[in-house]
């Protein structure tokens, strides 16, 4: 009896968390304004609240997935009683009413923790963000309950069975890719809150920036693994072998990304230095607010996408409502108390300070040629000018030279001292480094690739550029201590997190240019026993054969491919019809290598015994989310540091100066 | 005019689904080595003009099929890749660009990008210099101490 | 007071940016004209459907109002909108087909089962014309005035209500 009523508790858990939200909204900021401690003190229990009663929702939908309940709307049209139960757990958010759900349970976790983590805040500090979460929340809950119920039924009429998971999301990837790139959207609202309650406080300190720089870091540490996991389940599962396609949808999750990277940067220029200071907070309200432009792109139908979700106007509405209400309110509330005047914090050319000044610029340049190239479209369209696209050409053309200022610039970052340097000092650190990247960055294309080419001798230079002067500060200081071990624990963990981060860049950026550039294709026609050659690699068909899966038909093929030093393996694609929606698709063959990928797919039956096949040999393409993977590492990494967490009463001696050596991490 | 053509759209052509079908793969025998280059990239940089949002190169629709052969005929015939690429447009519109041709209504499209790589050096230069006279003192000293209590208060009762 | 201004810019630009979310909601993104209006109906010398040793040209297109409608037995849209065709053609105008990717038999068969509310069908196995036309899919209609330039173009099923809505009022607008 009790399981039939899961779903109707599961609204009902909602209906509790929305009026939890609404009161951890209203009752902190209300005692924030009016200095009542005791109204503040709502927060925490009451963003405690919301998490457990939209965890209940959560868990209820769960259920009814689990238990395979076809009466619940979404479960039937999501699920299927022969899905395994993996899939039946991910397919909670595989639809737009799970996702936003799974949204609104990542924003109370969220809350929730800020609210554990940051208990050495000041009271009416906490009220705020803590009311300003609550106010997202309430945003959000009051959204799915009113246009994306999750838990509507189906009653009388249920069906006899779902009509199945959307067989492109029975996948790992999918499994992993949706969380995380929500966990990152989601996060950059705590940072959010932190500059909405700063400016509400009239307290635009050095002290915000560093209670909201750990919770940055970890947002765009997910973000940073989500956008990848997208990439690479792209490039395995849409059978084309693309990894990115500046796509809306895609060119939505990379803003808040960059955007996200600028304040990471200016975090801590603010911290250290005191200086951008309005120009952080209007970051931090940026960054929030393209994460929920980016939901109303993917959900509101505006832009063609090829991952777009279901589509409906009213859902769009509401969502730009509540995008509108947010922005515009956080935008006044910047417009109207940000600091008028601060006072000038000196830096000169050769600085960090101006370093980073320069990477907020071209971040911010980029994330605005994004936005500019995603809505150019729409805003044509609506002005009657006619249809255009502005596809891949476009951005490539932008974001090579784009990212090469900012690598240049990144090589100096690291090593360069805040305030001033001696121009003579920074040469002295960085010019090996840069003759030995010049160097290197043009020999290895010269022996490695297929041929010479001075789009990948560049982006190695700029990669080894952004990696050697580091290398060489992280050698020097070892040098300067007694022993090896002692030298590397010297570094501080922040320094170890932006030191990842960076090298993360420089390996994206190699496996960018490497698998864009020397990136082989070719399609043949093979019959059994035909035999062709690509890149090093002999592919020799084996056999053409014919294979019944639970729910499809396949025709496979066998291909042995032998290396140089005549050593082989087995690649096997198919092409396979889905018996239940007549659908074909084709199975690509993968082999996974550090050094490079082989991919090989099926096209058509040529009639005569022999199949049409693409072979493709992609070098380095793994570096790409490894990259990816590697800045995520570096940003957890950068948050672990001790000065994150320095436990509270165990005080420093005062006076001790706060500013960092040059060694102190950036990122 | 609207819902009915996305009804249309999803129900025409169920070919265009994300997932590839793999009909795509074709083989094309090509005088040169940059005559396949040039193939590439005009396969790479027109779109679709039936599927969501991809290139017909990638697209298993016929219509991008039909496109190809029709790129890959003239570029046999010897035709530049203006005249390929016009001769398509002339059918299809300049909705298949996804590198849109500079005119007045694309002006800004190219142009604020430069710009703001301009203003943005501009603006590096301004700063600097008027920070560089300016004390380098970093936190001032009520600041780093208001800043160290904060940081380092005590849990309020 | 000038510095307290330039703080409400990213306000403004904003807003601006959701006024043009608001006016694009519920609009189709992937909707637009086709690129050959106001151009003269492409050149073409195809046989007709009935007759595989006739040919026609695009002269075929003067002298009349004629609506142009590309179809094809493959396509389960078009059978939908066949009684809007005949409707159309007993309303008086000239209808044109253009059988597009399609073999004889199934196409006869189609106007056998369907309706034939067309004067003529031009035969385009290979898609010729169709791909000169910049059809993507059908069916896809066309209206060509007097002097055979395309006036009006319908992507999709033409739906009853759009015979007075579109059709009729883009017809009379170009007799005249």
């Amino acid at each position: 009896m009790l399981t039939k009523m899961i779903p109707e508790i599961g609204h009902f858990a909602l209906i509790i968390a929305l009026l939890m939200a609404a009161v951890q909204a209203v009752v902190p900021l209300a005692g924030a304004a009016t200095r009542r401690p005791l109204w503040m003190a709502y927060a925490r229990p009451m963003a405690a609240a919301q998490f457990v009663f939209i965890g209940i929702a959560y868990a209820c939908l769960t259920v009814s997935y689990l238990l395979d309940d076809f009466s619940v709307a979404t479960v039937a049209s999501n699920s299927n009683s022969l899905l395994p139960w993996y899939y039946k757990f991910s397919a909670v958010w595989g639809n737009h009413e799970g996702s936003v759900l799974l949204w609104s349970f990542m924003l109370s976790a969220w809350g929730l923790m800020a609210t554990l983590f940051s208990r050495n805040l000041p009271r009416d500090m906490m009220a705020r963000v803590t009311g300003i979460l609550g106010l997202i929340g309430a945003g959000f809950l009051t959204f799915v309950l009113v246009t994306s119920n999750p838990f509507a039924r189906l009653l009388p009429n249920m069906p006899e069975d779902g009509t199945d998971l959307n067989p492109l999301l029975q996948d790992f990837g999918l499994v992993v890719h949706p969380p995380m790139l929500y966990m990152g959207y989601v996060g950059f609202s705590v940072v959010f809150a932190f500059a909405i309650a700063a400016l509400l406080g009239g307290r635009l300190d050095a002290a915000w920036t560093r209670w909201a720089r750990p919770w940055t870091n970890v947002a765009w540490a997910f973000l940073s693994v989500g956008i990848a996991l997208g990439s690479w389940w792209a490039y395995y599962e849409l059978g084309w072998g693309g990894w990115w396609f500046w796509d809306p949808v895609e060119n939505a999750s990379l803003l808040p990304w960059l955007a996200g990277t600028a304040l990471i940067h200016s975090l801590a220029v603010t911290e250290k230095r005191g200086a951008f200071k309005s120009w952080t907070v209007l970051l931090a309200i940026a960054t929030f607010s393209l994460s929920l432009m980016g939901t109303f792109l993917v959900r509101s139908g505006v832009l063609t996408s090829v991952h777009a979700f279901a589509n409906d106007p009213s859902r769009g509405f509401f969502i730009l409502v509540l995008l509108a209400i947010t922005v515009t309110l956080s935008l006044l509330i910047f417009a109207l108390r940000a600091p008028r005047v601060s006072h000038r914090v000196g830096f000169g050319w050769l600085s960090r300070d101006s370093l980073l000044l320069v990477n907020n610029i071209v971040l911010v340049i980029m994330t605005v040629t994004i936005l500019l190239g995603t809505l150019y479209p729409l805003i044509l369209d609506a002005l009657g000018l006619g249809k255009i696209s502005v596809g891949p050409p476009y951005f490539n053309a932008l974001f090579v030279p784009l990212t090469t200022v900012l690598a240049l610039f990144m090589g100096l970052g690291p090593i360069a001292r805040w305030k001033r340097m001696p121009g003579r000092e920074l040469y002295s650190r960085v010019w090996l480094s840069g003759l030995v990247a010049l160097v290197l960055g043009a020999l290895i294309p010269v022996f490695y690739g297929p041929e010479w080419n001075a789009k990948v001798m560049l982006g190695m230079i700029l990669a080894l550029w952004i990696v050697l002067p580091m290398l060489r500060d992280l050698v020097s200081r070892v040098r300067a201590s007694r022993s090896v071990v002692v030298g590397l624990k010297k570094v501080s963990l922040a320094h170890w997190g932006m030191m990842l981060g960076h090298l993360g860049i420089a390996v994206t950026l190699v496996g960018v240019t490497v698998v864009s550039n020397d990136n082989v294709e070719r399609n043949v026609r093979m019959a059994p026993g035909d035999s062709t050659e690509m890149a090093g690699y002999t592919f020799i068909m084996e056999e053409l054969g014919e294979r019944r899966g639970p729910n499809y038909l396949a025709d496979t093929a066998t291909i042995r491919v032998e290396r140089e030093d005549g050593s082989h393996f087995m690649m096997r694609p198919e092409k396979r019809l889905y018996l239940a929606t007549g659908m074909p698709m084709t199975q690509v063959a993968l082999r996974a290598g550090f050094t490079r990928d082989l991919y090989v797919a099926m096209g058509e039956d040529l009639g005569d015994g022999s199949w049409a096949i693409r072979l493709q040999y992609k070098p380095l393409v793994r570096w790409l989310w490894l990259g990816g993977l590697l800045m995520g590492a570096g940003g957890l990494l950068a948050v672990a540091d001790k000065r994150y967490r320095r436990a509270p009463g165990r005080t420093r001696r005062a006076g001790t100066p706060e500013t960092a050596t040059p060694s102190e991490g950036a990122s | 005019m609207a819902p009915l053509i996305r009804w249309l759209t999803a129900v025409l052509l169920l070919a265009c689904a994300t997932q590839a079908v793999g009909d795509s793969i074709e083989i094309r025998d090509f005088d040169s080595p940059v005559q396949k280059e040039r193939y590439r990239d005009l396969t790479s940089s027109m779109r679709c003009p039936l599927c969501e949002n991809q290139a017909i190169g990638d697209s298993d629709a016929p219509i991008s099929g039909d496109m190809r052969d029709r790129v890959y005929t003239l570029l046999q015939d010897g035709q530049s890749d203006t005249e390929i690429i016009n001769h398509m447009v002339d059918r299809f519109g300049e909705y298949i660009l996804y590198n849109p041709r500079l005119e007045s209504r694309t002006y800004l499209l190219w142009g604020i990008p430069v710009a703001l790589l301009l203003g943005g050096g501009v603006l590096v230069v301004l700063v600097v210099r008027a920070r560089r006279n300016a004390s380098t003192a970093s936190l001032s000293a009520s600041e780093r101490d208001r800043l160290d209590k904060l940081i380092n208060r005590k849990r309020s009762p | 007071m000038k510095r307290r201004l330039l703080l409400f810019l990213p306000l403004i630009g904003f807003l601006v940016l959701a006024a043009f979310f608001y006016y694009r909601l519920g609009e189709d993104p992937s909707y637009r004209d086709s690129a050959l209006i106001a151009r003269d109906f492409p050149a073409f010398d195809l046989t007709t459907l009935d007759e595989p040793e006739t040919r026609v040209d695009a002269s075929l297109l003067k002298g009349e109002v004629t609506l142009v409608n590309v179809w094809g037995e493959w396509c389960p849209t078009c059978k939908q909108e066949m009684p809007q065709l005949l409707e159309l053609e007993d309303r008086g105008i000239r209808m044109i087909g253009v059988d597009y990717r399609d073999t004889r038999k199934k196409g006869r068969q189609f106007l056998n089962q369907y309706g034939d509310p067309f004067e003529l069908n031009i035969f385009d196995p290979d898609g010729d014309l169709g791909f000169d036309l910049g059809v993507y899919g059908a069916p896809e209609t066309f209206l060509v005035d007097a002097d055979g330039v395309i006036r009006y173009h319908h992507t999709g099923y033409i739906k009853p209500e759009d015979i007075e809505d579109t059709i009729m009022p883009e017809v009379e607008k170009w007799r005249r």
